[in-house]
C-alpha cells in the first residue's frame, strides 16, 4: 500500500462514525442553511466605486501604506520621481507593463527587469520595486499581486520600497469578489503565486511593539490611475 | 436561607427536600462519570415532583442544566434527566428570566463589585441577571472590575490538584477587585467566593465576600 | 505520576511564582484584547462569521478524504510533488532525502508548527544542514535554543534587553534597546540567507482543495522570501488544514487575523499553487507538499472530539486562557500550548502520558467562547478526563470517588460527616499549613472559611417547627 492509500484508508475508517453537524444553540443567528457568502458577516463595504475608493484610502492609511489618486500617468510618474529623490534611489527593479513602462522611462534610473529572469543579488540591491497588480481590495486595503502581474514573486517583496500602479477598474469591494475575479480570469491555469499585500512588512515580535520593514518592504505606495 | 427568604417575600412556596446531597459535579469533573451518574440519579429522583428547582450556585446549576443531559445521554434515565434540566434554574436566572422580577425590595448600602462565576456566565449565559438585580438594591454602588469575567481559579478539584495555578489565578482576580476600591465582592457561586475570600484573607485585605442571595435578602 | 506530569507541575510551580513574568504576559496581551475587540466589532456579525466558519470546517474535516484527494491531485497536475506522510519519521526522512538530492547546504525556514511538532530542525542539523529560522520571533528562540513560547508569538516572554543581549552575544551586534534597531539587525542577517539558501521550508495555514493551493499567512514577509528565492520549496501541511473552496479564504483570512493577532488582516496572505510555471521569472524549480498525519487520523476517529481538528491555529484560546497566562507557554512542554494543546496533545502523543494537561484547567470556558471555529474546547478537556479514567482508573482517586458516591447517596451520612467536620475544624486550625493538615493543598496559600455554625438543614428544620 502506498502512503496515500494508508492515510486515505485511515481517514475513511475514522469517518465511518458521523460527527454531529454544529448546532447553533448559543448563537445570535438561527438561519439555516447558512448564507452562501460570508459577505453578510464581514465588515460592510460601500455601494459605489467612489465609496470603495475612500474605504481603501482609509484602510491603506491605517496600514501605513501610502495611497494617491493620480489624474494621469504623467502625474504618477512625477510623484514617483519625488519618492525616488526623497529615498535616494539609485536603482529600481520592475517588470514590463502598460503602466510600468512609461513611469520607468520617466524615472530614467538604472533598472533590473525581472521579465526573463534576473540575478538575485541585482534585485537585492535595488532601492525600490515597481509593479502592477491584479486588484485592489477596498474592504481590507489590500493589493492583490500575482507572478504575471507583478514581475514574479520577489520583486514585490525584496526591495525596501514597493510601488504599485493600479487602475480604478481594478478596485474590487472585498476579498470574495477579488477571489472570484481571479478564478474567472485564470480558470484552471493559475499562476503559481498570488498574494494579498496589506501594508508594508511588519512585526510585533519584540515586546509586541510594531516595527515596519521586518523582512519585506518598509514602505508601500499605491498609485491609482484612471 | 437567604434564597428562601427572598422567594417567600415574593410570594412563593419553597420546599427543601432534605434527602438531597450533591449534584455530582466533583466526580463528573474528575472524569468519574459512572460515579457521577450514581449520585445524580438520586437527585433526579428526589426532585421528580418539583415544579421548579432553584439552585444557589452557577456551577451546580450548570451541572444540572447543561451536563445532566450529556451525562445521561443514551442512558435509561435520559428523559428524566432532561426534564430536571429543563425545570432547574440558577437563582438570578429564575428571578429575572422566569419571574421577570428585577427589584426584590432589597437594601444594602456599600460599594461592591460583581464576580462572574464561569459556569453561570458561560454555561448558563447569565451575564446580566445578577447585575440587573443588584442595580435595584437600594444604597448599593456597583462598580465593574476589569477582570470580572476572568476565572477566579477555583475549578473544583483543580483548586487542590494544581494549587499554585489556582492561587495565581485567585491573585489576579483579587488584584482586580482591589483596583475598584470596592468594600464587597459579590458573586452567585459559593465556591468562587470561598476561593476569593481565601486569597483576600491571606493577603490581609478587608474586602468582604457576599453571595448574591445574601445581598438580596437584606431589607 | 509520569515524568511529563511531574515536569509540568514543576514548571507551573516555578512560573506561577515568577510575578514579574506573570505581569509581563498580562501586559503583552492587553493590547491584543483591545484590538481584537475593535476589529471583531467591525464585522456585521462576528457570531454569524463563527457559525459559518464552524460549518465550513465541519464540511472539510468530515469529508477529509475527498478534499485531500482533490487537493493533492490538483497540486500534482501543476507539477508539485506531493508526499503523504503517515508519521513524523516519514517526513524527516523525506525532507533529508530531498535536501541530499539537491546537495543543499543551507536551508531557510519560515514559521511552521508542524515542523516543530516533528522536530525537523534537529534532524536536519544532525544531518549536517544549516537551518535558519527566518521569522523574527522564531529566530530569537532558535538562537536561545528554546522552543516557541506561544504558537503565534514565539518570543513574547522576552524583553528587548534580553533580545539585545542575545544578539550581542550570538551575532556580535551593538547593544541597543530600540526594537526597530533590533529588527533591522535580524533583517540584515536574513537577507543574506534568503539570497544564498538552497532550500526553503514552510508550513501552511490552509490547503485549498478546489484549486490545489496552499495559503500562508504572515506579517513579516519572511515566508514570501523563503519560498521565492531558493531552488526548492518544501511545505509541511497537517492534513486537517483543508478548506474546500478558494472563496472560503474571504472569511478565514480576516477571522484568523482578528482572533489571532487583533489585526483586520495579516500583512501577507499568499497562495502557492506549484513550482515556477512557464513564463514566470522566478520561483522554485521544485515544489514539494508534505501531507502530515502523525496521529491526526486517531483524533479524527474520535467523533466526539473530531471538531478539535477544525483548529486554524490562531492562538486566540491561548490569549484568553487564565492558566496559560499564569504558567506561560514553556510549562506545557509540548508543541501546541494552551487549551487547544491540552485537548489534542493527549491524542497526538498519548492519553495517559499527557492527560495532566487536560486536568490542569478550571474549565472556565473562555477558550470555547473565543474560538473562531467554535471548537468545544473546555468540554473536550472533560472528555479527555473521562477517557483517561475509563482506560486506567487511578486506584487512590477511584477509592475517594467511590467513598464520595457512598456518602452522597446517604443524606444522613452526609449530614453526619458535615457535623463531624464542624467539630474537627478547630483541630484543623491547629495543624493548618503543616504536614498534618489534610487541607494543606488549600491552606498553604489560602485561608479556609469557618463552616457555618448551623447547617442549612438545621435552620430549615427549626423554621418548619415555627
Amino acid at each position: 500500500m502506498t502512503n496515500r492509500e494508508i492515510i486515505l484508508g485511515r481517514i475513511r475508517e475514522a469517518l465511518k462514525i458521523a460527527a454531529p453537524y454544529p448546532t447553533f444553540h448559543d448563537s445570535a443567528t438561527t438561519t439555516s442553511p447558512l448564507p452562501a457568502s460570508p459577505q453578510s458577516w464581514l465588515p460592510p463595504v460601500g455601494e459605489t466605486l467612489e465609496e470603495q475608493i475612500q474605504l481603501f484610502r482609509r484602510n491603506a492609511e491605517d496600514l501605513k501604506a501610502g495611497f494617491r489618486e493620480c489624474t494621469n500617468a504623467n502625474e504618477a510618474g512625477q510623484y514617483i520621481k519625488e519618492l525616488a529623490l526623497a529615498g535616494g534611489w539609485k536603482k529600481i527593479g520592475r517588470h514590463s507593463g502598460e503602466l510600468t513602462d512609461p513611469v520607468a522611462r520617466e524615472l530614467g534610473l538604472p533598472e533590473v527587469r525581472t521579465d526573463g529572469g534576473y540575478a538575485v543579488n541585482d534585485l537585492e540591491s535595488c532601492d525600490a520595486g515597481l509593479t502592477e497588480c491584479e486588484a485592489l481590495v477596498a474592504q481590507t486595503g489590500s493589493v492583490l499581486v500575482s507572478a504575471p502581474s507583478a514581475g514574479g514573486r520577489a520583486l514585490s517583496v525584496l526591495p525596501p520600497h514597493h510601488v504599485v500602479l493600479a487602475r480604478r477598474s481594478q478596485m474590487v469591494p472585498d476579498l470574495t469578489v477579488a477571489l472570484q475575479r481571479v478564478q474567472e480570469k485564470f480558470k484552471d491555469n493559475f499562476p503559481s503565486f498570488l498574494s494579498f499585500i496589506s501594508g508594508p512588512s511588519r512585526t510585533g515580535d519584540i515586546e509586541r511593539i510594531l516595527v515596519l520593514g521586518a523582512h519585506g518592504p518598509k514602505k508601500l505606495t499605491i498609485l491609482l490611475l484612471p | 436561607m437567604n434564597i428562601v427568604q427572598v422567594l417567600e417575600r415574593l410570594g412563593h412556596t419553597v420546599d427543601y427536600p432534605e434527602a438531597q446531597t450533591c449534584c455530582g459535579q466533583p466526580a463528573f469533573n474528575s472524569g468519574f462519570w459512572d460515579e457521577a451518574r450514581a449520585v445524580a440519579e438520586r437527585q433526579i429522583a428526589i426532585f421528580q415532583d418539583a415544579e421548579i428547582v432553584v439552585i444557589a450556585s452557577g456551577s451546580c446549576g450548570a451541572m444540572v442544566k447543561v451536563f445532566y443531559p450529556e451525562l445521561f445521554h443514551g442512558h435509561p434515565r435520559e428523559t428524566e434527566a432532561r426534564a430536571l434540566a429543563a425545570k432547574t434554574f440558577e437563582f438570578s436566572d429564575f428571578l429575572v428570566n422566569r419571574l421577570g422580577v428585577l427589584d426584590v425590595g432589597a437594601r444594602f448600602p456599600g460599594r461592591a463589585t460583581f464576580h462572574d462565576g464561569c459556569h453561570g456566565l458561560r454555561e448558563l449565559g447569565l451575564k446580566n441577571p445578577p447585575r440587573q438585580l443588584l442595580q435595584h438594591v437600594r444604597g448599593l454602588e456597583l462598580v465593574e472590575m476589569k477582570e470580572a469575567e476572568t476565572c477566579c481559579g477555583f475549578g473544583g478539584t483543580f483548586a487542590v490538584k494544581f494549587p499554585m495555578i489556582s492561587t495565581a489565578m485567585g491573585e489576579v482576580k483579587c488584584a482586580s477587585i482591589a483596583e475598584t476600591g470596592a468594600e464587597f465582592v459579590i458573586s452567585n457561586d459559593s465556591s468562587c467566593l470561598m476561593q476569593i475570600r481565601g486569597v483576600l484573607e491571606r493577603q490581609g485585605k478587608s474586602v468582604k465576600t457576599l453571595h448574591l442571595a445574601e445581598v438580596l435578602a437584606q431589607t | 505520576m509520569n515524568v511529563h506530569a511531574k515536569t509540568f507541575n514543576e514548571a507551573a510551580r516555578h512560573q506561577t511564582a515568577d510575578l514579574r513574568q506573570r505581569d509581563w504576559i498580562q501586559k503583552a496581551l492587553a493590547g491584543y484584547y483591545a484590538k481584537r475587540d475593535e476589529f471583531k466589532n467591525r464585522f456585521q456579525s462576528w457570531s454569524g462569521a463563527r457559525d459559518t466558519a464552524a460549518a465550513v470546517k465541519w464540511e472539510a474535516v468530515n469529508h477529509l478524504d475527498r478534499y485531500l484527494d482533490e487537493f493533492a491531485s490538483r497540486l500534482e497536475a501543476r507539477g508539485t510533488r506531493v508526499f503523504w506522510a503517515p508519521d513524523a519519521q516519514a517526513v524527516r526522512d523525506y525532507v533529508v532525502g530531498v535536501a541530499r538530492q539537491h546537495q543543499v547546504r543551507s536551508i531557510i525556514k519560515s514559521k511552521s508548527m508542524t515542523a516543530e511538532e516533528i522536530h525537523l530542525n534537529d534532524t536536519l542539523e544532525q544531518a549536517g544542514f544549516e537551518v535558519v529560522e527566518s521569522d523574527l520571533g522564531e529566530y530569537i528562540v532558535q538562537l536561545r535554543h528554546e522552543p516557541p513560547y506561544h504558537l503565534v508569538f514565539p518570543a513574547m516572554h522576552l524583553t528587548r534587553q534580553q533580545i539585545s543581549d542575545l544578539f550581542q552575544d550570538r551575532l556580535g551586534s551593538e547593544s541597543t534597546d530600540n526594537p526597530e534597531h533590533l529588527t533591522m539587525i535580524a533583517r540584515r542577517v536574513m537577507r543574506r540567507k534568503y539570497c544564498e539558501a538552497d532550500m526553503g521550508i514552510s508550513g501552511a495555514n490552509f490547503a485549498i482543495a478546489e484549486t490545489g493551493m496552499i495559503s500562508i499567512t504572515e506579517n513579516e514577509g519572511n515566508a514570501r522570501l523563503t519560498t521565492s528565492l531558493p531552488k526548492v520549496h518544501v511545505a509541511i501541511v497537517g492534513i486537517e488544514k483543508v478548506l474546500p473552496k478558494l472563496s472560503d479564504l474571504a472569511l478565514f483570512l480576516p477571522m484568523l487575523a482578528t482572533a489571532g493577532a487583533g489585526q483586520p488582516i495579516t500583512c501577507y496572505n499568499t497562495l502557492y499553487g506549484g513550482p515556477r510555471q512557464p513564463g514566470e521569472p522566478d520561483g522554485p524549480e521544485e515544489f514539494h507538499v508534505v501531507l502530515l498525519d502523525n496521529r491526526r487520523t486517531e483524533l479524527l476517529a474520535d467523533a466526539e472530539q473530531r471538531d478539535a481538528l477544525h483548529c486554524i491555529r490562531c492562538g486566540a484560546c491561548l490569549n484568553v486562557c487564565p492558566i496559560f497566562k499564569n504558567i506561560g507557554g514553556h510549562s506545557y512542554g509540548t508543541t501546541y500550548q494552551g487549551p487547544i494543546g491540552s485537548v489534542i496533545t493527549p491524542h497526538l502523543r498519548g492519553l495517559q502520558d499527557w492527560k495532566h494537561l487536560s486536568q490542569a484547567s478550571s474549565l472556565c470556558g473562555a477558550c470555547t467562547e473565543t474560538c473562531p471555529v467554535k471548537i468545544n474546547l473546555h468540554h473536550h478537556l472533560l472528555h479527555n478526563r473521562r477517557n483517561a479514567i475509563q482506560a486506567r482508573p487511578a486506584r487512590f482517586e477511584k477509592l475517594v470517588q467511590t467513598g464520595f458516591v457512598f456518602m452522597m447517596r446517604r443524606p444522613r451520612l452526609y449530614e453526619w460527616a458535615a457535623g463531624i467536620g464542624r467539630i474537627l475544624q478547630p483541630l484543623q486550625r491547629l495543624v493548618q499549613g503543616t504536614v498534618l493538615d489534610p487541607l494543606r493543598a488549600w491552606t498553604k496559600t489560602r485561608s479556609f472559611p469557618p463552616l457555618a455554625e448551623k447547617s442549612f438543614r438545621e435552620l430549615w428544620r427549626k423554621r418548619k417547627k415555627l
